[in-house]
């Protein structure tokens, strides 16, 4: 029996995945050969997928970009036995974009079937829960503590206090809540795990429980994927199945349940209070802070709402402990990001790395320029709240407090180009437009502010009354960073003004207030 | 329009199953979308009965999420992804071209009933922008020849 690996990650199967792996199913059997088809997550290396990956004797052996057409050549070739072909690609672990990531959090991530609780717990899965079932609470949360993971979700808070405030709020109930919302442009890591390797996050999630004592889940799904939905549920069976979940964890006498939710499409339901109100079954209206969901959170009670890297980073945590995970990374950025290359770069893809390379290595070494062969512009980092970078900051280090110093955000890791075609007048109108669809509505400089945001960047351009326009786009940002109740306001403005400041000719401003 | 006598029943159903769950109101929306296609208004008052809430709230969740329908769908739901790194891989041209080949604006469905036209910000396909889904399908690296091969295959596609 020959285990021949074709990805089920959503990004591959929209390259045609499943016609690969239907192909060789239908050429294995007509041509009575003994193979298995493994339904792998991805190594994230996309401009190569659909990737095939032979297990051979002498290791896992890759072609790449396959199509179904491909399938009849490539046997013939003798890739059931790892032999050449124009697609033989080699170890996928032995290229340097594989090779020189840190893999924590995706360890797993396109090397096992996601959903065989088999494959997880040969690969070091569950071995972080079995040790925090050992440990007291107050233990469990002073690994995290000591780790100096900070939200992978954007904010950046310090996950061990997080959780510390939840252990310490007295309560009969208490909640874990994973944001699995991600609607950032350019992030899809989220999305990568919980189709990936969703057990990991299930046990993240499972010892955030124990660690503040909340015996409830909850997965915020957005429903734009379908696809992790059926990994999660399918993984979350079998942890129910074989006592990882339940009322008696691996005969502990804790308990822990765990249920996926579905978002409905708005932006605003990832922020953290907004999600609780629609997990609660109301419009996704932001609340007051404080009081803090650690103390009032779902349903009143005290809730941890993490981002689901967050979460699936604390097995290995706990596995390795705090200090392991903190011994990556640079200044107060510890551990490891996935980074995620999306728009127009040569080789797209999510590759985690400690902190501390800079946006130049990420974009040539790891990226290879632009797609399209032009010169790369402009990139915005952090989702469509994140500011947008000019090539003369490209030198800056992935660390949050560096991006903070030029005013950006690392936010969730995403990473979008554009290249010296993109309008960026027009991507600022664009940032405006999105808040006006996405705000919640509750506060006025967001709602309206936004609005007359689009109309102002359109008298800009226009050419009517430049520079009193230009004033008045710049108060209104004033307003709406200062006067918001949440970040969507109040960071709207940091696409808007990074293109204002940076890019003034596409606005047909002068180019001269570039340091602005 | 259909009969909501007919569909009246999926919904006591729907509300039934959902009964004791807590913050039950989207899973119940999302079930009687994905049993009908879309949120009949007849049920909203059906909802609001069984949830003890008023149809005004009902009605406001439901229009705050981009996702519920009160009208009934297309045969099929194309989404096109309208978000950063799908425009910075012309995803604007995808968009005008979807909008013209199926003569249809945001929100439209096509003339034939075949194709509901929805944007979405960004599908976690950016690695290969643009993107799109049809039903659940995702598709990536969309150009306007890849669209028309896509809604030719779905529109012969039989039942
Ligand atoms: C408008 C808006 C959208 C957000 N979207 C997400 C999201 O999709 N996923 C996420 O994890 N956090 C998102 N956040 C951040 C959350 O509010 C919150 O900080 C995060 O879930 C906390 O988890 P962490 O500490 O693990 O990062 C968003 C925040 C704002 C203001
Ligand atoms: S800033 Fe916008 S999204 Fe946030 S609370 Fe105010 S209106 Fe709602
Ligand atoms: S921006 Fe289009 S799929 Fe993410």
């Amino acid at each position: 029996m020959t285990r021949v690996f074709i990805s089920r990650d959503s990004t591959v199967l929209s390259l045609g995945a499943n016609q690969v792996a239907s192909a060789l199913q239908q050429a294995c059997e007509s041509g009575g050969l003994n193979v298995e088809i493994v339904r792998n997550g991805s190594r994230g290396l996309f401009w190569l997928e659909p990737l095939v990956e032979v297990e051979t004797t002498a290791g896992r052996v890759a072609y790449g970009p396959v199509q179904s057409q491909d399938i009849p050549a490539l046997l013939e070739a003798g890739m059931l036995e790892g032999k050449e072909h124009p697609l033989y690609l080699g170890n996928i672990e032995e290229l340097p974009y594989f090779k020189d990531q840190n893999r924590l959090t995706f360890a797993r991530v396109g090397i096992t079937d996601p959903v065989s609780l088999d494959d997880y717990l040969a690969h070091e899965g569950y071995r972080g829960l079995r040790n925090a079932l050992d440990m007291s609470p107050q233990d469990i949360v002073q690994q995290v503590t000591d780790s100096g993971l900070r939200g992978r979700g954007g904010a950046a808070f310090p996950t061990g206090i997080k959780w510390n405030t939840v252990l310490n709020a007295p309560a009969e109930q208490k909640y874990i809540v994973c944001n699995a919302d991600e609607g950032d442009s350019g992030t899809f890591s989220d999305r990568m795990v919980m189709e990936g390797d969703p057990f990991v996050l299930i046990e993240g999630m499972t010892i955030a429980g124990l660690a503040v004592g909340a015996t409830q889940g909850y997965i915020y799904l957005r429903v734009e994927y379908p696809h992790a939905g059926a990994a999660l549920n399918e993984a979350i069976e079998k942890a129910y199945a074989n006592g990882y979940l339940g009322d008696d964890i691996l005969g502990s006498g804790k308990s822990f349940h765990l249920e996926v939710r579905l978002g409905a499409g708005a932006y605003i339901c990832g922020e953290e209070t907004s999600l609780l109100e629609s997990l609660e079954g109301k419009r996704g209206l932001v609340r007051f802070k404080p009081p803090l969901p650690a103390i009032v959170g779902l349903f009143g009670k005290p809730t941890i709402v993490n981002n689901v890297i967050s979460l699936a980073s604390v097995p290995i945590i706990l596995d390795k402990g705090g200090e392991y995970y903190r011994d990556y990374g640079m200044g107060r950025s510890r551990g490891t990001l996935p980074l995620q290359l999306a728009g127009n770069i040569k080789y797209p893809g999510l590759f985690e790395a400690a902190f501390g390379l800079t946006l130049r290595e990420i974009l040539y070494d790891y990226g290879g320029g632009s797609a399209s062969g032009r010169p790369i512009r402009a990139v915005q980092v952090g989702g469509p709240l994140g500011a947008y970078v000019p090539e003369s900051q490209f030198d800056t280090p992935l660390d949050y407090e560096a991006f903070s110093a030029i005013s950006a955000v690392v936010g969730h890791g995403g990473i979008v180009v554009h290249d010296d075609t993109v309008d960026m007048a027009e991507m600022a109108r664009y940032a405006m437009e999105f808040c006006v669809e996405e705000s919640c509505g509750k506060c006025t400089p967001c709602r309206i502010g936004s609005t007359r945001g689009v109309e102002v960047i359109d008298r800009i351009v226009e050419g009517r009354q430049k520079d009193m326009n230009t004033q008045l786009l710049r108060d209104l940002c004033d307003t709406m960073i200062n006067g918001s109740l949440c970040a969507m306001g109040g960071m709207t403005p940091f696409p808007v003004l990074s293109a204002l400041n940076h890019f003034p000719e596409d606005f047909g401003l002068d180019k001269a207030s570039d340091a602005a | 329009m259909q009969d909501y006598h007919l569909q009246k029943n999926v919904v006591a159903k729907i509300l039934a199953e959902h009964e004791s769950m807590p913050g039950n109101l989207l899973p119940v929306l999302h079930g009687i979308q994905d049993a009908l296609g879309y949120i009949p208004t007849e049920a909203v008052a059906d909802i609001a009965d069984a949830l003890n809430q008023s149809i005004a709230e009902i009605h406001g969740v439901i229009s705050f999420y981009h996702y519920f329908r009160q009208t009934p769908p297309g045969k099929n739901t194309i989404r096109v992804c309208r978000a950063e790194s799908c425009q910075a891989m012309n995803g604007k041209t995808l968009e005008e071209h979807a909008k013209k080949q199926l003569n249809v604006d945001w929100h439209g469905t096509s003339a034939d009933g075949e194709f509901s036209l929805e944007p979405v910000f960004c599908l976690g396909n950016c690695a290969c922008s643009p993107s799109m889904t049809v039903n659940n399908e995702v598709y990536g690296r969309v150009t306007p020849e890849r669209f028309d091969e896509i809604i030719a295959n779905y529109r012969g596609a039989v039942e």
